[in-house]
């Protein structure tokens, strides 16, 4: 199993970014094709920041000419865009059909449960993003999901439980998330896409 | 020039699926090989471990010299991963471990014995099979379309054109008129496989006829419906059949350019296809002057950034221009005016992976197979309680019973079949008195279901009907585009009273209320996604009204799956009281003395189906309903219907 990056190493994806380097919007705008095709300038420049916040939509419509409205029309439009950070450590739980009938559900609550954060939410310390996705194509090893670019399948929610106890723990975490007590103030509530 | 392609031997008939057989086939070179599948679902079983464990072994053994591992993409029986076949006879060693792996090195590999005990066991007969082709999963099939899925390495040029590929092409675009290959396809019967079924020979005869200069194909890759991932196995365990369709197709009906958009979702796929792409430019097969015939076809991918209304074909232009993904009124069609304005023809990855197939082997070849409506055959994906989880390709026309049962083994777990999901958020389920339904687009339709992309999903009596179509039902609201009023504003009131239904809170005439908005949203919607979305609500209400009326006026999941609706508790009968279910539970809602029957307290108890699940001696009952569950809570504290302790 790959060592995951601990806690104090900064992860290039996630955290807050307050101080965003916008020169490199320039060279994106420049190489793509923004009236053209903006899609692929926008999955570039979210390559590049990790997600696509409002400075980095203005400094794009003021290099293009594109209005921001309709940069942000298609940020909103495409699951794959966030508008907000996602945490260090990506959770994807699958809730296609087959994993659906086999307990998705119960998935994504354990995890909800074991690091208090809500689906399609981050966690406070930017450690956790937990999201449920359509369908990874996985059915037969239903319930499947991804933790970063681990693979899981044929989960129970006690088995996932063991696998957050042991990432906790891999993470040096287990001070945070290791009380069954939910902690109001660690919850980042996330949007929503339901 | 090439050999006439009818005559590549090894392209034809697919009748009792070959699997495995030794892709290098004329290459020589005489290497053995390993064959670890490399579908998604075994990379989640863990099958890139044992392909490490492989090289690692046979470096080990001292046998890199003379045994080569490589990886293939989906096998078919995903249900069985991770899996690996040696070419020595095929040997078929499913559900590997990666400490199964040196026995299979030193004991086969090294010593010559296959290792009967890693050997795959028939569920019918309880006996070890040892070579693929004579598992019944894959004997019942017949692969057109995933002819080389799982049997060649998909990043592999060279074995492509082993098994014949490119062959097709290169006869259709030397010697063949686009007018003669139009006439080939029609003649062939293939019909769209991305669910509508719409002959694929007519529409290319649309688009070449449309005038203009500057024309597109496209091969739709936004394979979005959960459930079904045949289009996924294809892009990734055969991307160059999907090339070769294409630009057969260029040809066909004068187009230059082409775009493959592939979902988001699926960076195998894309990753796959770019090395395809890459080596077929190399060799000629793409770009300028293909084949030395003087035609030119350009190829590009696109990434789909995840919107389900991008597989409809208008909605998925617009995504490729670089627009928000929503559909427009038709007419035009993109045959007349698609991509940029330009006459476009969109067809799904099964289709275009049909194609070759179809030049090499002539119409009459593959009208052989289906019936009198549809020919040829079609790839399922088949998930959900099935014994055999996987990749399934039967000709059209056979009974939903024969892919559920003969292919698929049956409902998991020796539970009772109570219907197929077929289609996914589009589609319908099929109840059990319907099985010998024929698998063909008018058949299905008569159901209320359809052919739909390929997904059948199996639900067994602990599916509850209404949860499956609520679950699709928030699936099409959350994916409508919102463009329509019909879809988006009527499948969020649907939902919202699925929700209540599924919370305990029904009211008398929801079932009504259900279906009269299901019929508008089907009548007035703008595209398929609205024009489709009701089909679950409606199929379900349609076979299963009485788990309907049990939710509202019972407040009864019969599936015991709701649970809102339903209580764990457990049998002091039957409870041993080993304390593995108090260990378990997350909410410490069980308690109890070692070797004492234990209890759940319903106040903390949240559902999680932990005890249930760790509970050896089947103590932990789950039901529902006021009544049963006041009297499974009365039993579990030991007391009789009045209250008295027994």
């Amino acid at each position: 199993m790959p060592r995951r990056a601990v806690r104090n190493e900064s992860a290039s994806a996630g955290g807050p970014q307050h101080d965003l380097d916008l020169t490199q919007v320039g060279t994106i705008v420049a190489e793509g094709d923004p009236h053209g095709n903006l899609i692929a300038l926008l999955q570039r420049a979210q390559q590049e920041f990790g997600y696509l916040p409002e400075t980095v939509v203005d400094e794009i419509a003021r290099l293009s000419g594109v209005p921001a409205s309709r940069i942000f029309g298609i940020i909103t439009f495409y699951a794959q865009f966030s508008t907000v950070p996602s945490g260090r450590h990506k959770i994807c739980v699958c809730h296609g059909t087959a994993c659906h009938v086999a307990g998705a559900t119960r998935i994504t609550e354990a995890f909800e449960q074991e690091l208090r954060v809500n689906d399609g939410g981050t966690t406070g310390d930017m450690e956790f993003t937990l999201d449920a996705v359509a369908c990874m194509g996985a059915c037969s090893q239903a319930p499947v999901m991804r933790i970063d670019e681990e693979t899981y399948g044929n989960l129970s929610a006690d088995q996932t439980r063991r696998i957050i106890h042991e990432l906790v723990r891999e993470l040096g975490l287990d001070d945070v998330y290791g009380g069954a007590e939910p902690d109001a103030a660690a919850r980042a509530g996330g949007e929503s896409d339901g | 020039m090439a050999e006439p392609a009818g005559a590549s031997g090894h392209r034809a008939p697919a009748d009792g699926v070959r699997v495995a057989v030794s892709p290098d086939g004329g290459r020589g070179g005489g290497k053995r090989r390993v064959s670890v599948c490399a579908g998604t679902a075994c990379v989640f079983a863990g099958s890139m471990r044992v392909r490490d464990a492989f090289v690692a072994e046979i470096e080990a053994a001292g046998l890199t010299g003379t045994v080569e591992v490589s990886i293939i993409g989906c096998h078919g029986l995903c249900s069985q991963g991770p899996l690996a076949v040696v070419s020595d006879g095929d040997t078929y060693y499913p559900k590997l471990k990666v400490k199964d792996v040196k026995r299979v090195v030193e004991e086969h590999l090294a010593g010559g014995q296959v290792v009967e005990k890693l050997l795959y066991v028939d569920p019918a007969t309880g006996e070890r099979v040892a070579c693929a082709h004579d598992i019944p999963f894959y004997k019942q099939q017949t692969r057109i379309a995933l002819r080389d899925v799982g049997v060649i390495d998909p990043e592999s040029l060279d074995e492509y054109l082993a098994r014949g590929g490119y062959a097709a092409a290169r006869t259709a675009l030397t010697t063949m008129t686009p007018a003669a290959i139009i006439e080939e396809v029609l003649a062939s019967g293939l019909r769209g496989r991305g669910g509508a079924g719409f002959p694929t020979g007519m529409k290319w005869k649309f688009a070449a006829s449309s005038p203009g200069d500057v024309k597109y194909v496209i091969c739709n890759g936004d394979e979005g419906d959960p459930g079904a991932f045949m289009d996924a196995s294809i892009m990734d365990g055969d991307p160059h059949a999907v090339l070769e369709g294409m630009t057969i197709a260029s040809y066909a009906i004068g187009a230059h350019e082409g775009y493959i958009y592939v979902r988001a979702e699926y960076p195998l796929a894309v990753r796959r296809l770019r090395i395809a792409i890459a080596a077929a430019e190399e060799q000629g097969f793409l770009g300028k002057d293909v084949f030395g015939s003087g035609w030119d076809f350009k190829l590009k991918i696109k990434e789909g950034a995840g919107a389900f209304v991008c597989g409809e074909e208008t909605a998925l232009i617009a995504s490729i221009e670089g627009k928000r993904g929503m559909p427009r009124t038709r007419p035009p069609f993109p045959a007349v005016s698609g991509l940029w304005g330009k006459p476009t023809n969109i067809n799904n990855v099964e289709t275009f992976a049909n194609i070759p197939w179809i030049v090499a082997n002539g119409a009459e070849a593959y009208a052989a197979y289906g019936n009198d409506t549809c020919k040829g055959t079609k790839a399922f994906s088949l998930a959900g309680k099935v014994v055999n989880g996987g990749l399934a390709e039967v000709p059209m026309g056979s009974t939903l019973r024969h892919v559920i049962f003969d292919v698929g083994g049956g409902v998991k777990d020796g539970r009772e079949f109570k219907a197929v999901q077929l289609g996914g958020p589009s589609g319908g389920c099929v109840p059990a008195h319907l099985l010998d339904t024929p698998v063909d687009y008018e058949s299905l339709a008569a159901t209320g279901a359809i052919v739909g992309s390929g997904g059948m999903v199996v639900a067994d009596d602990g599916t509850c009907m209404v949860d499956l179509a609520k679950y699709f039902l928030q699936f099409t609201q959350n994916e409508s585009c919102g463009k329509c009023v019909p879809c988006r504003l009527g499948t969020k009131r649907m939902l919202e009273i699925l929700e209540r239904i599924c919370a305990g809170d029904g009211e008398d005439g929801d079932i009504d209320k259900l279906e009269t908005l299901a019929v508008a949203i089907k009548k007035t919607s703008l595209c398929g996604l609205g024009q489709t979305a009701p089909n679950p609500v409606l199929t379900t209400i349609r076979y299963f009204r009485d788990e309907y009326e049990a939710h509202i006026a019972g407040r009864r999941c019969p599936a015991a799956a709701c649970v809102a609706l339903i209580a764990y508790t457990i049998d002091p009968v039957a409870c041993t009281g080993c304390t593995l279910c108090a260990k378990k539970c997350p909410v410490d809602a069980v308690s109890g003395q070692r070797k004492g029957p234990h209890v759940i307290d319903q106040g903390l108890c949240i559902r999680c189906d932990s005890c249930r699940a760790a509970c050896r001696f089947d103590a932990v009952n789950v039901v529902s309903g006021p009544e049963q569950i006041a009297a499974a809570v009365d039993a579990q504290a030991g007391r009789d219907a009045y209250g008295n302790r027994a």
